[in-house]
């Protein structure tokens, strides 16, 4: 679907619009709320993004050295190019162990390379055990928000979907509805032979990672099957364990006004002894898939100290809006509108970069302090030297022209004077669909200073 | 103090109201204003749609033009504008040209700024009657960091009931090109500004940027409301 054509079925969906708008306040005052709680928010922000600003300058050691430590804890760690190789990596290790199911928690980047597609091309059933990514699969449906998958559902609607697909009494309790989807996963959870989950953070120096939630659910998935795969892009490592205090202070905060998620599950390498908890194998499958280009400059290298707290997409009043799959891509908002150009290449997304009034209101929320307008307006940048995306003759002919007359200033008045006295208006049917166009004012700033105004003040 | 008027094309051509005004605003706080006719447009436009090479040709003529000023202050009637010059630096890799951007960029302001931070008043000796809201204007408020300014000399004026917006500092959904790229979505977000506008049972909303005003004004007149859409210069220049 194009970018245009998903807005218009967005903004014609009502209940679409009343769910986001209630959701993206809501998300954005409790957000406000938590930050009050953090003595030196903006000192955090510096401080998180130094931290990942050397991180990034260095990441082929933090990444070795998180391997090295992984592995010596007795986790196999895999490294994928991209998308193909780390379906083929994860669906190699599920079929050797025979797995028949698979139960997975909240995962963005299981999305960005359609692993669930990729399971099920090998016969094997993935189960999405977040709630959230549970409805979203119940309707087959993709997420919407990168922390609040079903964010664009509405109550009523997710009661409809559960009576259809599990049969049960048609109820809008939220209670009610949520037992339902824990009984139906509970059975899952014990059938599955391998546990599927992301990764928020890998720390490089003792090889554990660190998985944020508020169910529990992604506990269990790391938890019961007797093999563990995670699947981490590769920004997500920080050099020490300590970085993980300003980081924890600003994710659950940012994402859902949180002080703290529910659950933190910091996991390093497997069980010990065979009498402790937790699964037999570990694999870590470290994913660059586009990654690693954005390193090259500071203005696009910045796009990866992103810690997917969504933050973004609740301050955006374009995603407020329309909502996340008129994007038409896997991470939607501010910052998919600058990650998917760089991971998919600007050919295939040259109008993201421009799915933007460039309000701002996005670096303004951002606990990193990404200075995502900057990396829109680079994009674009990009779009037209490339000349990606659909044609642009145009546009490109009007710019020209606009900059002939731009650079001349007696080109630039005889223009003005021209269409002011022909009484020319632009045909902008796009704007004048909806808007009244305001004239040519009768006389310019600069005729009145000529005659009299400029003389007032002596 | 001597102040050199950068108008921006849109206030030259489209609301002359709002350059005027603020020359007036100007001689009466004491400063002495000149204009440069050469000047045209910032190459905001341009830049913002990508077009870095068109952008860079106007950053450097804009340049040219006002380094051949001695004012003290360049100033602007609009946050937009002003803070499209305070980009101009990343357009250059050269140093010298880097080096002139930001000099320049060092002595442009936007016209409530300017009043309150380099000149000093707040009360500008206006007069104007009427219920007013303000709308935080996305690059003066982010870019520039303008927020208090406005508002202060809006309370200073005579006759001025101000009262804020809940969302205030939402975008009115104008963003240049993208209200007419994206017109639906830009309306949509309009819209919500205006609802909240209506609500505030105001006689105008005002701002710094005829840009935003276009689209909030163009909007009101098409839902044929009552409240009008006012330049900031256009309050700060009415007297008794």
């Amino acid at each position: 679907m194009s970018f245009d054509r998903g807005v218009r079925a967005a903004l014609s969906d009502v209940q679409l619009r009343g769910a986001l708008r209630q959701a993206t306040t809501l998300f954005g005052d409790r957000r406000q709320t938590a930050l009050a709680s953090v003595r030196d928010w903006e000192g955090a922000r510096e401080r998180a993004r130094a931290i990942k600003d050397d991180t990034l300058l260095h990441l082929d050691h933090y990444l070795e050295q998180f391997t090295a430590n992984a592995e010596r804890a007795g986790a196999r760690v895999h490294w994928a190019r991209d998308a193909e190789e780390a379906c083929e990596i994860i669906g190699r290790i599920a079929a050797e162990r025979g797995a028949r199911t698979v139960v997975k928690s909240k995962s963005m980047a299981s999305e960005e390379i359609h692993l669930n597609a990729a399971l099920a091309r090998r016969g094997i059933e993935p189960i999405e055990t977040d709630l959230g990514e549970y409805i979203i699969q119940l309707a087959g449906e993709t997420p919407s928000h990168i922390v609040v998958p079903a964010i664009h559902k509405t109550r009523a609607q997710i009661a409809a979907l559960f009576t259809e697909k599990l049969g049960i009494a048609p109820s809008d309790d939220a209670a009610a509805l949520t037992a339902a989807a824990r009984q139906a996963l509970r059975r899952r959870f014990a059938e599955a032979e391998v546990g599927i989950s992301g990764v928020n953070f890998a720390v490089a120096e003792t090889g554990t990672i660190l998985i944020l939630e508020n169910e529990g659910n992604a506990r269990l998935t790391t938890s019961l099957p007797q093999t563990h795969i995670a699947l981490m892009g590769i920004e997500k490592v920080i050099p020490r364990f300590a970085d993980l205090e300003v980081f924890l202070q600003l994710l659950p905060r940012s994402g859902t006004g949180q002080v703290l998620t529910a659950y933190q599950s910091l996991l390093t390498g497997t069980k010990r002894r065979p009498e402790d908890e937790g699964p037999d194998e570990l694999h870590i499958v470290l994913l660059d898939n586009g990654r690693s280009r954005m390193l090259a400059a500071p203005v696009t290298r910045q796009s990866l100290a992103c810690i997917r707290c969504g933050a973004c997409l609740n301050a955006c009043p374009v995603y407020r809006q329309i909502g996340g799959h008129a994007y038409g891509a896997v991470y939607p908002g501010p910052i998919g509108a600058i990650l998917t150009p760089q991971l998919i290449g600007i050919e295939r997304a040259a109008h993201l970069p421009y799915a933007s009034s460039l309000c701002g209101a996005c670096r303004d929320v951002c606990p990193v302090k990404i200075d995502i307008p900057a990396v829109l307006l680079h994009l674009r940048a990009q779009v037209i030297e490339q000349r990606a995306g659909k044609g642009r003759w145009l546009e490109r002919f009007l710019f020209r022209a606009y900059a002939a007359v731009m650079m001349r200033p007696w080109a630039y008045e005889w223009a003005m004077r021209g269409a002011r006295a022909l009484r020319i208006m632009p045909p902008l049917r796009a704007w004048t669909k909806w808007r009244d166009l305001r004239p040519l004012a009768p006389r310019s700033f600069r005729e009145e200073w000529r005659t009299g105004l400029r003389g007032k003040g002596e | 103090m001597r102040v050199s008027l950068f108008v921006t094309c849109l206030a030259d051509q489209i609301w002359p109201s709002a350059a005027v005004g603020a020359v007036q605003v100007l001689r009466r706080v004491g400063c002495s204003v000149e204009f440069d006719e050469r000047q045209t447009c910032c190459g905001q436009p341009a830049f913002n749609t990508g077009y870095r090479r068109e952008a860079r040709a106007l950053a450097r003529r804009f340049i040219e033009i006002f380094e051949a000023s001695d004012a003290e202050a360049i100033v602007s009637p609009s946050g937009s504008c002003t803070a499209m010059v305070h980009h101009y630096e990343q357009l250059f890799e050269d140093a010298g040209w880097r080096e002139r951007a930001r000099a320049l960029a060092g002595r442009t302001h936007e016209l409530s700024a300017f009043l309150v931070n380099q000149v000093g008043v707040e009360d500008v000796g206006a007069t104007f009657a009427g219920r007013l809201t303000w709308h935080d204007a996305c690059h003066g408020l982010r870019d520039l960091g303008i927020k208090s300014e406005p508002r202060r000399l809006l309370r200073r004026v005579r006759g001025v009931e101000l009262v804020e917006l809940p969302n205030a500092e939402s975008c009115c959904g104008f963003g240049g090109t993208f209200s007419v790229k994206h017109p639906e979505v830009s309306v949509a977000m309009l819209d919500e500004k205006i609802d909240a506008i209506e609500r505030a049972g105001v006689d105008a909303v005002v701002s710094g940027d005829a840009s935003c005003l276009m689209q909030i004004g163009g909007r009101l007149s098409r839902r044929g409301s009552a409240v009008r859409a006012l330049h900031l210069a256009d309050v700060l220049a009415f007297t008794a």
